[in-house]
């Protein structure tokens, strides 16, 4: 395996990653997988250096993620949501980052609703940047749990089938994952309502189609959230259609298959009530490597030298 | 005098501050007109703001008072002309205003050039124009023609009093920015073009399929998650109202054309025998959709940049004249605006300091378009709203553009003579530069590099 992995300063799409890279992470993230699971889940590795967390959009998972990786990194950790902030009185990101970047952060996270934000975010600062999602562009965190966690479960990614289902067209998680699947040698098929399926998606290296007929042929499901406004804007005519065409339930899955989610999920519409609590479904997985693969992303990008890794 | 307007020429609305009329011999230049037929090196002689004499090389005495340059390696061209510009005024000179727009202008070899009437408060009044047309009798450093409002306040639901407008100096009329949705509306605009006269210049877009995209749809779109603009929003409007204005037996201009299939629509409606032309901008011919992976907010503007595809088709419809001028659709932001995520940002480039050199950099020096054909589409634009043509003859007004077609240099690294700097082609290293522009016979626009001569008593 490559050693030769290119250091990175910012997080801000898959596409800053090599394989090589993606794998040094989710190492580093098996050694702080098992800090969380001590009585003291706690290391010393960003002592007395500040993490700003900058979140433009509601979020519970990634938010509380971020915030977690970061104290157990034992860093000094700000979380600012733009309700109650200056960003509420009209400040421009760009004023915004330039006064929190007087406090000196050894990196700013920042969720925005929209695409590139991280990435201008990263032309104003000397921080780390770590995109926390940007509008429907990508979600690389999210990718790398998600990789993180089928890597634990199947060994490899190497020739795996993976479907993702539903709303393409508004996931940046479905974007993120598509580019780390593939680049961890996984085959990835998208399925989704033709509305929903963004033209010319073929690009990013997946297959597309329009039904689930061939939904035996996966290893893993990838369900994506089915969000209650694409019905106001016709993109599907009801919710009941949709979950009548794309639900991923014990009638379309046959045993064996893994299912995933990035959360927070719609019971009962993209997938059943009983698969979201049975044993094939990695969702609770998941969010356990949410924290780790963090720790792991903060310590890259901040410390990064394989001399320090005995600190975990 | 006829011409492609369908209307006697008008340069009597056309507006600038005076300048004194420029004396001037240029020496060695290589002259280029393709309407004339001139290709090869002579002098220029101008006086008193008019081409006095064209004559062999060393063949030509400067009078008495008259400035000589020597001009050797460079090129002459006439002057260009630009049928869409934003020039910001009334209301948001921040951006730029009619003398930093026309200053743009003259720096890019511009002698004439159409400012679109998307304006705060929109030119769609009498009492607008006027004002407008009064600032650039002060302050217009080259000649500047007005289109006004279609519609009230670009609204698309109530036409403006275009036969007063029309008498207060409009060339013509444009809802530039945003389409005539309503076919009825548009219908009846057609129509009352026979009274009043002035090209009606369409921005084709159906806000329907454009919705809230931000960029062209398709692959790039898909890779970056941002909502896209699809072609046929453009395209099916452009064969909508050719179908229009072969109905009404109207002049129906095309706007910034983006997509093959736009190209075909606007090559459709001309063979059905529709009086409809079109333009395409510097950067629709030589960018793409890919330049937006960068999410680059000097890349969004609408229409977008579209795939290689399309933009081959709009260089052959260039080319072969189904579009028949270039324009710049000059359209300055501040930093502030512009300094946003993409998705957030307004759309619009400048172009006119870069739109020669972008053209000439990317298209003429890889063969896909002559140096002579470029020259007669970058001045062709003003004929069409029924404008004079710049030509190099003797006897005409001086409108002139000094071209070292050899110096490289970066844009935007001496910064703008527009207000604003959100250019397509910032940072790029182009090659062609404008050295000297006489816009209606006076001197608009010296470059920093061009040392004056002066040969007697003035300057």
């Amino acid at each position: 395996m490559s050693t030769t992995s290119h250091s990175f300063h910012h997080l801000i799409s898959i596409d800053d990653l090599d394989r090589a890279g993606i794998e040094r992470i989710l190492d580093r993230a098996e050694s702080f997988a098992e800090v969380s699971g001590r009585e003291i889940k706690k290391v010393p590795a960003l002592r007395g250096r500040t993490i700003v967390n900058l979140f433009y959009e509601a979020s519970t998972r990634t938010s509380s993620s971020f915030e977690l990786a970061a104290k157990r990194l034992s860093a000094d950790v700000v979380n600012i949501r733009s309700a109650g902030s200056s960003v509420d009185k009209g400040e421009s990101l760009k004023d915004t980052v330039q006064t929190l970047s007087a406090y000196d952060p050894a990196a700013i996270v920042i969720r925005s609703p929209h695409a590139g934000a991280a990435q201008l975010v990263a032309g104003w600062t000397s921080a780390a940047v770590v995109n926390a999602g940007d509008g429907k562009h990508e979600h690389p965190t999210q990718a790398l749990l998600d990789v993180f966690t089928l890597r634990r479960r199947l060994g490899s990614l190497e020739g795996v089938n993976i479907w993702i289902v539903g709303d393409v067209t508004h996931s940046r998680v479905a974007r993120s994952n598509i580019l780390a699947f593939t680049r961890m040698g996984a085959r990835v098929t998208v399925a989704g309502p033709p509305t929903l399926i963004p033209r010319d998606i073929e690009a990013l290296g997946c297959e597309a189609t329009a039904t689930l007929d061939d939904l035996a042929e996966a290893e893993v499901v990838y369900v994506l959230r089915m969000q209650h406004e694409r019905m106001t804007q016709s993109f599907v005519p009801s919710l009941r259609e949709y979950a009548a065409r794309y639900q991923i339930n014990d009638r379309r899955l046959r045993p064996g298959q893994l299912v995933m989610h990035p959360g927070p999920v719609n019971r009962g519409v993209e997938l059943s009530a009983a698969t979201i609590d049975s044993p094939q479904a990695l969702i609770g997985d998941q969010v356990k490597a949410g924290v780790a693969v963090r720790m792991a992303v903060l310590y890259e990008l901040l410390v990064g030298s394989p001399s320090l890794a005995a600190v975990a | 005098m006829s011409n492609l307007s369908g209307q006697p020429d008008q340069p009597d609305r056309l507006f600038a501050a005076p300048q004194p009329p420029a004396d001037l011999l240029i020496r060695h230049a290589h002259i280029l007109d393709p309407r004339t037929g001139l290709d090869g090196t002579h002098d220029v002689l101008v006086r008193e703001g008019t081409i006095a004499e064209i004559g062999a090389a060393d063949a030509l005495e400067a009078p008495d008072g008259a400035e000589t340059l020597d001009a050797e390696g460079w090129h002459l061209f006439p002057a260009f002309v630009d049928p869409h510009v934003h020039l910001r005024t009334p209301g948001q000179e921040y951006k730029e205003d009619i003398e930093t727009g026309t200053a743009a202008a003259a720096a890019g070899g511009f002698c004439q050039i159409v400012a679109m009437p998307n304006t705060s408060p929109t030119i769609d009044t009498a009492a607008v124009l006027g004002s407008v047309i009064a600032t650039a009798r002060s302050s217009a450093r080259v000649p500047t023609g007005f289109l006004a409002a279609i519609t009230h306040g670009l609204r698309g639901d109530e036409l403006t009093e275009m036969a007063e407008l029309r008498d207060t100096g409009a060339i013509g009329f444009t809802d530039d920015g945003k389409p005539v949705t309503s076919g009825g509306m548009l219908r009846k605009a057609l129509q009352y073009q026979r009274l009043c006269g002035g090209i009606i210049a369409l921005h084709e877009e159906d806000p329907a399929l454009s919705g809230d995209g931000v960029m062209h749809e398709g692959a790039v779109s898909a890779r970056l998650g941002m909502a896209g603009i699809p072609s046929v929003s453009e395209s099916t409007m452009v064969a909508r109202d050719g179908a229009l204005a072969l109905f009404e037996d109207a002049r129906v201009h095309f706007q910034h054309l983006s997509c093959v299939e736009s190209v075909q629509a606007l090559a459709a409606a001309k063979a059905a025998g529709a009086r409809v032309s079109g333009e395409v901008s510097p950067h629709h011919l030589t960018l793409t959709d890919e330049a937006v992976r960068s999410l680059d907010s000097r890349f969004k503007m609408n229409p977008p940049l579209r795939t290689e595809a399309d933009r081959r088709a709009l260089v052959d419809g260039l080319r072969d004249g189904t579009i028949e001028c270039v324009a710049t659709d000059h359209a300055p932001h501040a930093a502030h605006e512009k300094e946003v995520p993409f998705e957030q940002a307004p759309m619009g480039t400048t172009g006119l300091e870069t739109a020669f050199a972008a053209i000439y950099t990317e298209l003429v020096a890889s063969g896909e378009l002559s140096l002579a054909t470029l020259i007669e589409r970058m001045t062709a634009g003003g004929a069409l709203y029924g404008l004079p043509i710049p030509r190099i003859e003797p006897g005409a007004p001086a409108n002139l553009c000094l071209v070292d077609t050899a110096a490289r240099w970066t844009v935007g690294e001496d910064g703008y003579a527009s207000r604003s700097s959100n250019c397509a082609f910032h940072g790029r290293t182009l090659n062609g530069r404008v050295m000297l522009t006489v816009a209606a016979g006076a001197i608009a626009y010296r470059g920093p590099l061009l040392v004056a001569q002066p040969t007697a008593r003035q300057r």
